[in-house]
């Protein structure tokens, strides 16, 4: 009983943490965008509130709390309300999925750095991040509005292409690793050539460029395309219920960052240290800093291709989705498939 | 005439259209730019140079013995393409016939900062030299009327000699 208590009492001061995280890091997220994207176009960028501009997220969430809040007429009420929390919902519950680091020995309890360890945790993930889609279609429809509804048209269209390539391609690891628990793929990768970036160079390109169409990044920003539909899904929302949106749209690269480094770069493994089986405190604040470092490496990357790369046009989009990307993917699991069984070396490697 | 059919005259290497040679050189450029100075300055702490030339706040010149120059003449009223400026003269008055040359001066002399358009017409009409440009070039306010400069705000306070521009 009293086990069953401390269990619980740990993950919600877990859950907690990791909330106020995730929320800081997104916040944080829309000020180094902002940041990036003025010193690539050799401007400054906005550094009044606090030093450097630091404050400017806490600015941001006040003036979108005491923005009008305007509801069009018109729009379908319910689904139009509720559509900016089904959006930022999902990418919230999916860092509960991913492994922040390996156990952290505290007052003598081993605390599990992940908040649920499912077995088939990369099926957990790609369910969830297919339901965030839902929030942006819904958004996009109440609002009775063209161009919103062609905004959440494209995304739906987008993110169901390019899931297919995504979860073709991420076989090539789950071949290697013979699990779906996250945790477990982690582990597996505990030194630094060991990491699946170097046995999957492929299907980790395809990966990343179908999490950027996934995360409605720069190159596959169709869904709020502001030159030909205003502002896409999110054209009648204001306030708060924008910056949900935008929020959510944060969150998810950090999602989708945190998950190509968990796969691909290791997870919370710090190159060329080995892991010990007890791990000290400072050990384990390590190995967050590393999923933490990996993670923003890819937001930045993100970020740097969002301000260097123009728009697809949506055929082109919808083409590299089914006709590059996909078969790409088949063709790389195909090679991995046939690597794994040929070749004993490419499952143990070094 | 034969009409020549000409194929694939930009053809792209494999390089090109798989896209990932020209992405990675517009990534260097964009890093590049990462690191660069920035052309654009924190404005109210640093503040761009102008050129002596600037034609900014008008200023209404005081001769060598510190009189008004100006004598109310309106030929830059006359001449201002934007009818900025907004002259009523009158005859000096006899205790005041000491602060100016001759016996007619501008009673009120307002220019609309917000009609003006700064292209320095009124410096060139003006016969006496009067009426000069300076390369201070702030012009806020939170209403119109204060926009409007007069006679006091625009004349300097102590005489010299001409202002001529580079």
């Amino acid at each position: 009983m009293n086990e069953l208590l401390l269990l619980i009492l740990e993950k919600a001061g877990f859950a907690v943490i990791l909330f106020s995280a995730i929320m800081g890091l997104a916040s944080y997220a829309t000020l180094a965008e902002r940041r990036i994207a003025s010193w690539m176009q050799d401007r400054i960028g906005p550094n009044r509130a606090g030093p450097w501009g630091l404050l400017q997220p806490a600015a941001d969430g006040i003036k979108f709390f005491l923005k009008e809040e305007m509801i069009p007429a018109n729009v379908h009420k319910i689904f139009y309300i509720i559509a900016p929390g089904i959006a930022a919902i999902p990418p919230i519950l999916l860092t509960a999925a991913i492994p922040w680091g390996n156990k952290i020995i505290l007052f003598g309890r081993e605390i599990s750095l992940q908040m649920i360890d499912v077995n088939a945790g990369l099926l957990f993930v790609f369910a969830f991040a297919s339901i965030g889609i839902y929030g942006v279609m819904l958004g996009g429809w109440a609002s009775n509005n063209k161009f919103s509804l062609m905004g959440s048209l494209r995304a739906s269209s987008q993110v169901i292409s390019y899931e297919l390539a995504q979860g073709t391609a991420v076989v090539g690891v789950l071949l290697l690793a013979g699990t779906l628990s996250l945790r477990e793929i982690v582990e597996q990768q505990d030194t630094f050539a060991k990491w699946y970036i170097w046995r999957q160079p492929i299907g980790f390109f395809i990966f990343f460029v179908a999490s950027l169409a996934e995360c409605a990044r720069m190159p596959f920003d169709l869904p709020e395309s502001e030159n030909e539909l205003v502002g896409g899904y999110h054209t009648e929302y204001s306030s708060m219920k924008f910056g949900l949106f935008q929020v959510s749209e944060y969150i998810h690269m950090i999602v989708a960052s945190s998950l190509m480094a968990t796969l691909y770069l290791g997870g919370w493994q710090v190159p060329f240290m080995t892991v010990s089986a007890q791990p000290t405190l400072f050990e384990s604040l390590l190995g967050v800093g590393a999923i933490v470092t990996k993670t923003l490496l890819f937001i930045f990357v993100f970020m740097w291709l969002r301000w260097t790369l123009p728009r697809f046009r949506y055929d082109q989009l919808m083409r590299l989705g089914w006709k590059v990307l996909l078969e790409g993917a088949f063709i790389w699991v195909i090679i991995t498939a046939i690597l794994v069984l040929a070749w004993p070396f490419y499952t143990t490697w070094f | 005439m034969a009409i020549e059919v000409i194929k694939n005259k930009w053809k792209m290497s494999l390089g090109e259209r798989l896209y990932i040679t020209p992405i990675w050189a517009g990534m260097r450029v964009t890093l590049r730019h990462l690191f660069m100075k920035k052309s654009t300055i924190p404005y109210p702490e640093q503040k761009v140079e102008v050129s002596p030339r600037w034609r900014g706040r008008h200023v209404l010149k005081r001769n060598e013995l510190g009189q008004e120059r100006c004598v109310g003449c309106q030929m830059c009223e006359l001449a201002c393409p934007a009818d900025a400026i907004y002259i009523e003269a009158a005859e000096v008055p006899a205790e005041k016939r000491h602060e100016h040359p001759t016996e007619r001066y501008a009673k009120v002399y307002d220019i609309d900062m917000l009609r003006c358009i700064f292209c320095g017409m009124c410096e060139e009409a003006c016969p006496e030299a009067a009426i000069f440009l300076t390369p201070y070039y702030e012009f806020v306010d939170d209403t119109r009327e204060k926009l409007i400069y007069n006679k006091e705000m625009l004349t300097e306070k102590t005489g010299g000699p001409i202002w001529y521009k580079e």
